[in-house]
């Protein structure tokens, strides 16, 4: 196998040693804590009172529309990584292609925050 | 490639070694940082001691808590999504170990070598969003639940300053490799936080927002949500996220020295000397508490922000300046 292979066989052994880790843990504790069931331990935590309908209620629109926006710059990010890289050997040809690509970045960030999407109501 | 010994190695032998060397590294700066600055220097900043009565000024009480976690009775919340609930842990601190593999501690001293080093790192750290979600979601707790959203939608807002503040250091560097990057900064002969210094600030204020600390913890504000998507959680299960947070603080004070502070350099030394594989693990620990120091001391000092404010500064400030901070780099790194 490859050296390029093997850093990342290393890679996933590190996950696994980290659920190793964790499985340890719990099996340790598993040996050692005390089991005394009470139907009112499973109730889930409300201020003391007893739960109002479902844990699983209707949350707000708004983390949606940050999360697209997050996507859309997120993947621009990518690209600018390889062009930082290589700067020097592309000179002022890449340095002007860049800054066009990051003015249009910034136009859809102003566009964003023209229409109201950044305000958080 | 890990050790300098004139053993050759095995592939296995060398990962099993790399293996203990990672748990070491992964959990001993963690309790360096909790006790360091959470017991002691949280402590006096709040004119009191602290821990005192377990060893010689309250060093073993790590240890006692330790114990008194792993005695605690193990809650599932009856309505909870059981297979959710049990698997967010994991995900967690996977994404945790994984970090720790790209820092390198000396010219030779790596646990692995990849050429997209930075990027693996900012890659895998986002990871934990996953795990934070599947916390919230699986407690089917309304707190619980919030806090989830509300840490999601921060940690995705602060991984763009995050991200555009380290193309600065890329750009300077012309490396994604992170002992490419340790190597530049010796050539340049000066260390990238004073070109970068706009960088800097942005990755410190990133890294606090990423690692849910104050004053950038809505997601877990005990006014409002109890402790956030943590809420549910108890004994063990409730100190493998805590393990996980401080051990990312630990990581990623360690990966800002490496890119801003050196790494495991020390100015006017040879960087590729034999002996500064030895010693290199040891500076690189001194740079990260240095940066720790700071990221623990905005967390005891400010006051928390309001949601609002929080989306507000990422958005509108903070993104706006690492892209300007890019272009000015690019500029200067064109025109000299």
């Amino acid at each position: 196998m490859s050296e390029f292979l093997r850093s990342y066989l290393t890679v996933a052994i590190f996950g696994l040693l980290a659920v190793a880790l964790v499985t340890a843990l719990l099996g340790i504790s598993s040996l050692l804590r005390p089991t005394r069931p009470q139907a009112q331990k499973y109730i889930n935590y409300e201020s003391g009172v007893d739960p109002v309908g479902t844990g699983w209620g209707q949350s707000n629109i708004r983390y949606y529309i940050f999360a697209l926006l997050f996507v859309m710059f997120d993947v621009e990010a990518v690209f600018i990584f390889p062009w930082a890289t290589r700067l020097e050997a592309y000179g002022v040809f890449g340095l002007v292609e860049m800054a066009i690509f990051i003015f249009i970045l910034l136009l859809g960030l102003l566009y964003a925050w023209r229409k109201g999407v950044l305000r958080w109501i | 490639m890990l050790t300098p010994l004139a053993i050759e190695l095995a592939y296995w032998q060398e990962t099993i070694i790399k293996g203990v060397i990672g748990l070491v590294a992964v959990l001993l700066p963690t309790g360096a940082l909790v006790y360091l600055f959470l017991f002691k220097m949280m402590s006096f900043m709040q004119s009191r001691l602290g821990p005192m009565e377990t060893g010689p000024y309250g060093q073993l009480q790590l240890l006692a808590e330790f114990g008194k976690f792993l005695q605690k009775e193990d809650i599932f919340p009856a309505k909870a999504d059981r297979f959710v609930f049990a698997a967010a842990p994991f995900v967690v601190l996977v994404s945790t170990f994984m970090l720790v593999l790209v820092l390198p501690g000396g010219p030779d001293a790596t646990f692995i070598d990849i050429n997209t080093g930075i990027y693996f790192a900012l890659a895998v750290s986002s990871v934990s969003v996953i795990g934070i979600l599947m916390a919230g979601w699986g407690s089917a707790s309304k707190y619980s639940l919030l806090g989830g959203l509300r840490a999601a939608g921060q940690l995705i807002a602060y991984e763009l300053p995050l991200v555009l503040s380290v193309v600065g250091v890329v750009i300077m560097a012309e490396s994604l490799n992170l002992s490419d990057i340790v190597h530049k900064q010796n050539e340049f002969g000066m260390w990238f936080i004073l070109p970068q210094f706009i960088g800097f600030f942005l990755f410190l204020v990133s890294v606090q927002a990423e690692l849910t600390q104050p004053p950038f913890d809505m997601p877990q504000a005990e006014s409002e949500l109890v402790t956030g998507f943590l809420t549910e959680y108890s004994g063990i299960r409730f100190l493998l996220f805590f393990i996980a947070e401080f051990a990312t603080a630990a990581i990623f004070s360690a990966i800002g020295a490496t890119l801003f502070l050196g790494g495991w350099t020390i100015p006017f030394v040879d960087a590729n000397a034999e002996f500064m594989n030895y010693i290199g693990p040891l500076v690189l620990a001194a740079k990260m508490i240095l940066i720790a120091f700071l990221i623990f001391w905005f967390r005891i000092t400010y006051p928390r922000f309001r949601e609002d404010q929080l989306q507000r500064l990422a958005w509108k400030f903070m993104i706006p300046l690492a892209l300007a901070n890019i272009v000015i780099t690019a500029i200067l790194k064109v025109a000299l």
